[in-house]
């Protein structure tokens, strides 16, 4: 009783909330119901016993991603009529998309169902062990039979993301730099000095 | 507890329910007494420290201050900017005070004494503690009003910093204890040190890391010696400068709740939680939720004295730290603690 009503509470947020994120008006606002939906998909992940994936997705996408897509959007100083205004010329553009994924999706039912998962079993119950936890179970496919493949998504990865530092990154001249090593090394006899004027008498520095 | 309301004749789905209710209550209220008498305490260990005397006019030793506080801050007027993006300005305080509760569901008191007993608790709390930047972010935008936005960047930039060395030196425990389950890396604490100590932090792998991470959980609930979110003679009172009545101490309420998880989660991970701190017999005898709340009382007594004697951090020397000192040796450490689990515990 208790699963279903999660079950359809979940999967009501996660659906509406999308739709909500596609319509605001304001893209900050997108940006706070995208962050509700990923949230509502990892209770949805609780609910079919993936708790790792579900904590993963939230650390990820909730932690990090989308709070990226927060400050750029906060930053940027975006003209929405203008946006919109484009809307029918990128529509087919939009249409082929949302085309693609939907039989991506049906492909994918298609394949689960019959059976070419090792995985699970096509009647859509996923065959997990019942003695061995979730973390484990991943930790031990990983490492073992998707060693390289894993490997090769980190490289991919580590890629990536020297390459989006090394696009990013200019060295401008008149940038200010610390020399941290230079200011730990500073001592107060460097710095001040003690000097006791006579009275009336100022101080040269 | 689901147990015990099926004896009283209920079936299943409402025991479960009840009992969840109850135990969402006997953690939440406590908890809040505790925060309303540890900002007393913060007072008076900062005043005792400055040679001042600190509250002590409410009630009795001035205890009575922070409900006195409380009352006053229930009693003002709430004010919403007219600049201010309402729906977005009244819930980011909620949004704060609920993820600072929401952590302490897995949180062991006593042996398996926790809300959720879930074999991913660690990645848990990670999780809840990645989305506490959006409260402060969300304060600093919606209130649109320029020192609340800088606080609000800075403090996002800082807890996302310091949550990636956190990953690492908490990815340290999980393997020296092979589990994410809180209860279970408490247990496996015991006689961790030649059968002696109780806690990860008598091994010398594991020592710099508990150093790290008591730093890094300064930086993360945004505490002297960093807390430039608020640095007042830059950016007023940061984030929650618009913020009055009830909102506002939903934050401070929230911000002291989550100093409290600090100091639990540094207890839990690395100073044997519930165990007592040697593993011998007689010390058995005191009830583990005791020795819980002594090393929770001794944290945050440190964190207090840290906030009394150490001048105030330069940003860029904070991202300095997180960035190019904790992120490399968190890293370094993980690979010798498993190189060194490698050779001894799986070859």
């Amino acid at each position: 009783m208790i699963h279903v009503i999660a079950f359809y509470l979940f999967a009501v947020m996660t659906v509406a909330s999308g739709a909500i994120t596609i319509l605001s008006r304001n893209p900050v606002h997108s940006v706070l119901w995208l962050i509700l939906a990923f949230f509502n998909a990892a209770g949805l992940m609780v609910l079919v016993g993936a708790e790792f994936i579900a904590m993963l997705l939230v650390i990820v996408y909730v932690g990090a991603v989308a709070v990226l897509f927060l400050f750029v959007v906060m930053m940027l100083d975006i003209d929405f009529a203008e946006l919109r205004a484009g809307f029918v010329r990128y529509f087919p553009l939009g249409a082929l998309v949302a085309l693609v994924l939907l039989a991506e999706i049906v492909l994918g039912i298609g394949a689960y169902r019959a059976g070419s998962l090792e995985l699970g079993t096509p009647d859509g119950t996923a065959a997990v062990a019942e003695d061995v936890s979730n973390t484990t179970a991943i930790g031990a496919l990983l490492y073992s039979r998707y060693l390289f493949l894993f490997e090769a998504a980190g490289i991919i990865l580590l890629v990536a993301m020297i390459g989006a530092i090394v696009l990013t990154h200019r060295q401008r001249g008149e940038a200010l730099v610390q020399n941290i090593s230079k200011q730990n090394a500073r001592r107060p006899d460097e710095a001040t000095v003690n000097v006791k004027p006579e009275v009336g008498k100022g101080v040269t520095l | 507890m689901t147990a015990f309301f099926q004896s009283l004749g209920m079936t299943y789905d409402w025991a479960w329910f009840v009992a969840t209710i109850c135990g969402i209550l006997l953690i939440a209220l406590p908890l809040m007494l505790a925060v309303a008498m540890i900002i007393y305490v913060d007072r008076k260990i900062w005043a005792a420290m400055a040679l001042r005397r600190g509250p002590n006019v409410v009630g009795p030793f001035g205890l009575l201050q922070s409900f006195a506080d409380g009352l006053k801050v229930f009693l003002q007027e709430t004010i919403v900017p007219s600049a201010a993006n309402k729906g977005i300005f009244l819930i980011a305080p909620v949004v704060t005070f609920t993820i600072a509760l929401m952590a302490w569901a897995v949180i062991p008191f006593n042996s398996g004494a926790m809300l959720a007993d879930i074999n991913v608790g660690l990645l848990y709390i990670l999780a809840i503690s990645s989305l506490g930047v959006y409260g402060t972010i969300m304060a600093g935008w919606a209130s649109n009003s320029k020192y609340p936005f800088f606080s609000a960047m800075r403090a996002s930039a800082q807890m996302i910093s310091y949550e990636v060395s956190i990953g690492f030196i908490i990815i340290c425990v999980v393997l020296w204890s092979g589990t994410f389950n809180m209860n279970d890396i408490v247990k496996a604490q015991q006689g961790h040190v030649f059968g002696i100590f109780n806690g990860f932090v008598f091994n010398p792998l594991l020592f710099p890391m508990w150093v790290m991470f008591l730093i890094s959980s300064l930086a993360e609930t945004q505490r002297a010696p960093f807390d430039l979110t608020e640095a007042e003679s830059e950016l007023v009172a940061g984030y929650q400068t618009e913020y009055s009545s009830m909102a506002f101490a939903a934050y401070w309420l929230g911000e002291y709740a989550n100093v409290l998880l600090m100091c639990a989660l540094n207890t839990t991970l690395f100073f044997g939680g519930w165990l007592p701190p040697l593993d011998w017999a007689p010390l058995y005898l005191v009830p583990g939720f005791i020795w819980f709340l002594l090393k929770v009382f001794f944290f945050f007594f440190v964190f207090s004295w840290v906030k009394a004697t150490v001048p105030r951090y330069r940003y860029d020397q904070l991202m300095r730290l997180g960035w190019k000192v904790f992120l490399p040796v968190s890293l370094l450490f993980v690979v010798l603690v498993s190189g060194y689990l490698m050779l001894t515990r799986y070859s």
